[in-house]
């Protein structure tokens, strides 16, 4: 057997074979999930969010949603019966980093896009026990009354674009209209849509027509949550790449 | 480890552990404090205040307070106290050990202040923002600097077998830190930045640092407690070297694989979740092999255990440490985990591991250490530390089982179908259902948070009351 009194007086010499022993594992099962292309399988109506689901996107993240929140429906029946399909990969490609969550202290988010109505959810970010009287969530109110901060928003997806989200130019040196745009229905959304699709969802989120409020971004953000991938069509074994599609690409009908 | 004296008694660096014993204190009382707090508005949701002071920004506040805070404090100062004495010889660095002690405060209060103002990167135990995880990682690498210095100076031939634990903890926590925080910022004026692994890669990332976080932080560092204060307390030898060879290595082997079973029947690749799920299990061996050491090590000195409540708390550690390192390979087995996973169920383990085990080893390392940092004979009250045992047990067990029921009813509730194939339960019956359980978790939180004030006043007046005698003479400490 190895001499363990040669380590115990060596302390380089534990401490590099500490390393190496910590560092096998996780090289093992994280380097391959990089390579390996199956790891996210292609799949049809995947696009990157709008500069507005984005900044409601990382309201989320600065309210810490996904503590009390999943968005990661697994393959299980109770789970489908409850939530709907069960999560792909590919759904949460663009989310830097995962809200997948690991608790459910609310229900999973990651089929909520279009269940409700937006003043449904204005209501219940408000306050929740308006409509839902047994809710423990917290109130929500000030996101109401704050006009969402884009003045950097083409900086964030310069770097999502950097981290491999694939933002054009086009939709980055048009972040700041594009998020504009997305709150008001009676504007020019056409620019929007031509980027990110016709599924965009373009309305007054909140309600409040005057500005764009915190609560426009969330909502938008929420309602666009489960809904790219229509599983009318969806079909697990096809593969769209071998139809000459970039599934990457945001596109529409 | 009992080690006869020699010519001169070295010189040691006890203000450093000082300092790292009151800090401790402290923020256990703040960070098990939050706990309660957020564990009330789970009860009662009126107590999130806009916007400062919801439900969400408050969580990590609570996590980073106990975590980091207490119990890395416990750590520094254990680690600083244990490896002089292991070694006899001064810790290395003076002033880099005073900066690594404020530069780690600063950064519990940068992470701190960040959750309540928003700044976090919903990353669960790495939520602080890229601008305090490189002061992190500066000071940490400061920390394993002073650590690997000292055992270079060391007097002693040998490495003693706690230093191999707090060695492997500093290490890997340092590489796990570093690779879960790649981020680029949106800028440098910007708090917020964005992970450079997205999705499933991110996931896998996120939970290879989240379990190994307790493996390494939670356990390996608290384990060299275990392996010098246990022995010190009984006054016995480590039960088995070869069995302390065994656990080292495998542990620190094993944990690492074990990440995957956060994330079963997700979108993650099944082959990553099953070699998830089968290390998680294996790793129910080196754990019980460290508890048998532990425990074992009172061979003969049993007696002991009747009197003296300072190694009560070491070994009613151990059995919660044997206890939910059984119960973590359990819920790991998939067909378990469906049931447990996004319940309550977990909530409960993650606390019978850190009330049980953590603040257990933590608070009997530390009545062990007090007197002879103050140099006092003894603590001020064994009485009170009895009373603290006690309170606090009956609060974990208070605890857990209210977890353990709101849990298992949550998932239960969760797949419930009728005759017809439909599901049974609305979701908000299901939150609904677990209020009282909600109510008597928090309740186990005040008996857990009461036996800590007790024990700060005991320590308050075994430093501060003229009428605890002084140490004479001991083995260590002499100045």
């Amino acid at each position: 057997m190895i001499d363990h009194g040669k380590i115990e007086r060596n302390s380089i010499l534990l401490l590099v074979l500490a390393m190496i022993t910590v560092s096998i594992g996780g090289m093992i099962e994280i380097l391959p999930l990089f390579r390996i292309e199956s790891t996210i399988e292609p799949v049809q109506g995947i696009r990157p969010y709008t500069p507005l689901e984005l900044a409601g996107q990382n309201i989320y993240i600065r309210e810490n949603c996904a503590v009390c929140h999943s968005q990661q429906i697994r393959s299980l029946r109770s789970d489908v019966a409850r939530y709907g399909h069960y999560s792909l990969a590919a759904e949460s490609m663009y989310d830097h980093p995962f809200l997948w969550g690991s608790k459910r202290i609310g229900p999973d988010l990651a089929r909520v896009g279009g269940k409700y109505s937006d003043a449904w959810h204005v209501t219940h970010l408000v306050d929740p026990r308006a409509v839902v009287p047994e809710s423990i969530m917290p109130t929500y109110n000030f996101l109401m009354n704050r006009g969402v901060d884009l003045t950097d928003i083409a900086d964030h997806l310069k770097v999502l674009h950097m981290v491999g989200v694939p933002y054009t130019d086009d939709m980055i040196d048009n972040a700041y209209s594009d998020a504009i745009a997305q709150a008001n229905p009676d504007g020019d959304a056409s620019g929007l849509k031509k980027r990110y699709g016709d599924k965009v969802n373009v309305r007054d989120f909140d309600g409040q027509p005057k500005f764009v409020s915190e609560m426009d971004a969330l909502v938008a953000y929420l309602q666009q949550l489960g809904t790219q991938v229509d599983f009318k069509t969806y079909n697990p074994d096809m593969d769209p790449r071998e139809k000459g599609e970039d599934p990457t690409k945001a596109k529409g009908k | 480890m009992t080690a006869s004296l020699s010519t001169t008694a070295p010189v040691y660096n006890d203000d450093i552990v000082k300092l790292c014993t009151i800090a401790a204190l402290g923020w256990a009382v703040f960070g098990m404090g939050m706990g309660l707090f957020i564990a009330l508005q789970l009860a009662f949701p009126h107590l999130n205040f806009e916007e400062y002071f919801s439900f969400g920004r408050l969580r990590p506040v609570h996590t980073s307070g106990v975590i980091f805070a207490f119990g890395g404090n416990c750590l520094l100062g254990t680690s600083f106290f244990v490896v002089q004495r292991t070694c006899r010889v001064r810790l290395w660095g003076d002033k880099l050990a005073n900066f690594v002690f404020w530069g780690y405060q600063a950064f519990i209060v940068m992470a701190a202040v960040g959750y309540v103002l928003g700044i976090n990167q919903s990353k669960e135990y790495a939520e602080p923002e890229w601008y305090a995880d490189i002061w992190l990682a500066i000071v940490w690498v400061c920390y394993l600097l002073i650590f690997m210095m000292t055992l270079r100076n060391r007097q002693e031939p040998h490495i003693y077998v706690a230093n191999w634990f707090y060695l492997g903890f500093i290490v890997t926590v340092a590489i796990l830190h570093i690779v879960n925080n790649i981020a680029i910022p949106v800028s440098f004026h910007s708090t917020k930045s964005y992970s450079v692994a997205g999705g499933v890669q991110s996931a896998m990332i996120q939970w290879w640092y989240g379990h190994n976080a307790v493996g390494f932080f939670l356990t390996a560092g608290f384990l060299g407690m275990m392996y010098y204060f246990v022995p010190k307390q009984a006054n016995r030898p480590v039960y088995s070297y070869r069995l302390s060879i065994i656990h080292f290595w495998s542990l620190i082997f094993i944990y690492i694989w074990a990440g995957p079973h956060h994330l079963l029947y997700t979108a993650l690749p099944d082959w990553v979740q099953t070699l998830g799920m089968t290390f998680s299990i294996m790793l129910w061996m080196p754990s019980w092999g460290g508890m048998i050491n532990g425990m074992m090590t009172l061979n003969g000195a049993w007696y002991k255990l009747r009197e003296d409540p300072i190694l009560q708390f070491l070994i009613i550690a151990l059995a919660f440490y044997g206890m939910s390192t059984f119960e973590g390979p359990v819920l790991a087995i998939k067909e378990v985990n469906a049931l447990a996973h996004y319940t309550d169920w977990i909530i409960g383990h993650v606390h019978s591991g850190a009330l049980g085990w953590v603040a257990f080893i933590s608070f009997g390392s530390l009545y062990h250490m007090v007197p002879v940092l103050w140099k006092k004979q003894a603590m001020y009250s064994t009485r009170l530390i009895s009373i603290h045992l006690w309170v606090a047990t009956f609060g974990i067990v208070l605890y857990i089982v209210a977890m353990w029921c709101a849990g298992i009813t949550q998932g239960l509730m969760e797949r419930e179908y009728n005759s017809n194939g439909f599901l049974v339960h609305a979701f908000v019956e299901i939150v609904q259902a677990r209020w009282p359980f909600y109510v008597m978790r928090a309740s186990g939180g005040v008996f857990f948070l009461s036996g800590m004030l007790v024990m700060v006043y005991n320590c308050w007046k075994t430093v501060t009351d003229a009428s605890v005698p002084a140490r004479v003479t001991t083995q260590e400490a002499h100045a």
